[in-house]
Order: C-alpha cells, then structure tokens, then sequence
C-alpha cells in the first residue's frame, strides 16, 4: 500500500532538517575571519598548481558503463529470486542462459583490459 | 489522516534519528578505544569515566570551529554535499524490524513494506552521489580523485552487495524485511549462506571505504580524499554519514543473515528481541573495528581488480547455487 511509505517521508524529513540544522549551527557558533590564503584550494601548503578539475582516466567510465549493465541484470535478479518456487526449473534455466549471455560480454571485457588498472 | 498516526511516525522517526547520532558519538569512542587497546594503548579516558564524555567534547569542538568555503568551489553544491551524504545513512534504519510486536505495539518505522531489499539498495546508492558531489564541488584535485575512486569502488562492490541480498530474498520467498527475519526462526540465514554472508560483508566493508578499502580517503597520498576541503560541521556531517553507514550495514547484516532480533526465549519475552539485535550489532561492528586495526590498506589496482574478478563471480555463483539447491530440495 503507498501508504506504508508514509512514515518513510516523514523520516525523510525529518533527517534532512536535522543536517540542515546541524550546518546551520556550525555558521551560527563558528567564527568567519576569511583571508585570501585561507580560502584558496588546499594543496598541503603549496601554491595550486594548475586547475581542480581536469581530465580523469577513461577507467573511471568504463567501471560505470560496466556497472549499469550489471546492476539491470541485478534488478531483474529480484522480482525472480521473489518468484522463484513458483516458476520452478523453467526460470532457472531462462536465468541462467540470461547470466551466460552478460558473462560473455564480461570476459570481453575482462580479455579487452577493461578491468586492469595501470 | 489521522493525527495521532502522524504523532507516532514523528516519535519513532525522531528515534531512530537518535540511534544514528548517538550511535555515530559512540562507535567513535568505541573503535578510538578498540582500536588503542589492540595496539597495547589506552585510548581516550580523560574526558568523563572510561572516556565517556570524549564525544560530547569532540561535538563542541567541531561546533566551534571556523568553516571554511574555498573561494574557486561550488558553493551551494559543496554546502549540499554533506546533506546528500548523510540522510541516506539516517533513512536506511526505517526498513528494520527492531523486535517482536510488544503487547500488540508494532517498534519498527516502515519495516513491513513489500520492497524493504530493495529500498536498503536504492537509498544505499544516493550516499555515493554526495562523494561524487563533494568530490566536483570542493575543485580541488585531489578532492576530484579521491571522489572518483570512492563511486568507482562503490559502484563495482554495490553489484555483489546486491547480488549477496539476493540469497535471503531466495530463501524466504519475499522482500519484505519483517517476514525475512519471521523466516528465520527457526535457523539463522548465515548457516544457509555462508558464502552469502562473507560476500555481503566484504562488500559492505568496501561500500562504506572503512579499511582495508579506504583507498579514497587514503590519508597519506590523498591527503583524505573527497572532504579534504571540508571543516567544522561540514566535515563532521561526513564523518557522521561514515559511521551511520557502519552502523546500518551491521544492522542489515544482522537482520539478513544472523536472525534479526530472535534468540533465546523471545517468544515469551519479546522486550528481549531488540536487546539480542543491538548486541549482534555490536559484534558486527567490532568485527568491522578488528579488521580496521588488523589489514593494511590494499593497493587500487587490487581492490577493483578483487571486486570484479572475485567478487562479482562469486556472487553470482553464490546465487545460481542457492537457487539450484532450493529448487532441488522443495520444487
């Protein structure tokens, strides 16, 4: 029933005010004395080099491009492993040949190099 | 609706919000004085006895102290980083069973919705984008890097979290949290799944970057990762959304797999129900303590490599196993 997730909403609520308020306490009892030093990047007290944002290495998209892929056959997994007494053997199998499709595609990118981190 | 409901949901919100602050105050002083006594230290004892008031001194401390917001960062996004971090790891505890119905009274928030499983892995993925954000926002590089290498690890060891979920889900027929635990009754999941169990807390280990996966916050070469540039509150915000996550994954944990609140004579005495879990809860997190004190930190290049070509396999071997076993036995 939707109104199960109620509580869930109030409690949602409730816990973003108390961060909020927890922030809010820390601006309200801190003391602010800015200087330019103060407030540049920190870079173990040298001067930045360079900009905060800069290119990142492929790896970092193929580990998410991996894991979308991943984490649908995970959610397809749920509603089966709920089910699974009643659609018996039949979904075992069609699960398993769903599996051995995705593992394919992981050994490609297991022997591409995907996976290896210089 | 009615108001007296309203009042309830408030009251048993409000707790649950202060088991994760006063939980997060005391695992800090608990594992400072685990971890000291292991390596033959004392720990914090000055402050109150055995210690007791050091959290309450460290709050004050963090309370006093100047904010600072560097000047070239995302402001808004840096002061909503922390938020998204850490109501995630407040939220997570309504899906709980907290014990047995006392005189009729049920204790847990939410925890009789249909998807619990299901909602512990969706909000457990928002925590990773307040890293991810904190990472961007802080425009710092090693703030970047560390926030990178935090949703990289996350998302690869979120895949065998889920598929280690997979195997209570199996066996009790349903994603409801209560009837799991109703389930196990008479047997503890963790004897059907011990494979299951392991891979579900080494995943939750790495999901919550606590060591020996603490790659992104490694202190020595990223000089503390994504909240780097964080202070005062800010900072203890993250500090508190780490120690929550601990707390709750040992909850999950325990719910899932070591029998949720049952033990020894809580059908005739169901106030024992939550005693039983908060001392399993415990013992988790000591485990989780131990292992901090005892592991040295594992290299990146080894961490994704372990949780994709170990974990991930081994996981969903866990899985097709548990299924084949489940139908042989009673299909």
């Amino acid at each position: 029933m939707p109104s199960d997730y109620l509580p869930i909403a109030v409690l949602i609520v409730l816990a973003t005010a108390v961060a909020f308020i927890a922030i809010l306490i820390g601006h309200l009892f801190g003391p602010r004395r800015p200087t330019v030093k103060k407030s540049d990047t920190y870079e173990s007290g040298m001067r930045p080099i360079g900009p905060g944002t800069r290119r990142m290495s492929v790896h970092f998209y193929l580990v998410a491009v991996l894991f979308i892929l991943f984490d649908i056959e995970i959610i397809f997994l749920l509603p089966w492993a709920v089910v699974l007494r009643e659609i018996k053997i039949l979904g075992l199998i069609e699960m398993v040949i769903f599996v051995l499709v995705l593992l394919v595609g992981f050994v490609y990118a297991w022997k591409k190099g995907a996976l290896e981190w210089e | 609706m009615d108001i007296f409901l309203l009042l309830e949901w408030t009251i048993k919100s409000v707790v649950i919000i202060l088991i994760i602050l006063g939980g997060f105050a005391y695992l800090t002083l608990y594992e400072r004085r685990a971890n000291a006594r292991i390596q033959t230290r004392i720990g914090p004892n000055r402050a109150g006895p055995w210690g007791l008031l050091q959290p309450i001194a460290d709050a004050i401390k963090l309370i006093f102290k100047e904010e600072l917001i560097p000047e070239k960062s995302d402001k808004v996004l840096f002061i909503l980083a922390p938020v998204i971090t850490v109501v995630p790891a407040m939220i997570l505890l309504a899906v709980i069973p907290m014990g047995p119905d006392i005189l009729g009274f049920k204790i847990g928030l939410a925890d009789g919705i249909n998807v619990g499983v299901l909602y512990i892995m969706a909000v457990a993925s928002i925590a990773v984008y307040g890293i991810v954000i904190a990472g961007w926002a802080s425009n710092n590089k090693y703030a970047l890097l560390g926030g990178l290498r935090a949703t990289a690890q996350m998302v690869s060891y979120e895949l065998s979290l889920a598929l280690a979920l997979v195997g209570p889900i199996m066996l009790a027929n349903t994603m409801n949290i209560r009837e799991i635990v109703v389930a196990q009754k008479g047997l503890w999941y963790i004897i059907l799944q011990p494979l299951g169990f392991l891979i579900y807390f080494i995943a939750a280990v790495a999901e919550v970057n606590r060591a020996p996966f603490d790659m992104p916050e490694a202190e020595q070469e990223l000089i503390a990762g994504y909240h780097v540039e964080y202070s005062g509150m800010k900072f203890a915000l993250f500090f508190m959304a780490e120690y929550g996550k601990m707390i709750v994954i040992c909850f999950i944990g325990a719910t899932l797999f070591l029998g949720g609140y049952w033990g020894p004579f809580v059908d005739q005495v169901p106030l024992l129900g939550p005693i039983y879990l908060f001392v399993k809860v415990v013992i988790l997190l000591f485990v989780l303590i131990w292992i901090r004190a005892t592991f040295p930190r594992i290299r990146y290049d080894r961490l994704m490599a372990f949780g994709w070509k170990i974990m991930l396999p081994a996981a969903l071997f866990n899985v097709v196993v548990t299924a084949a076993i489940v139908l042989l036995l009673e299909g």
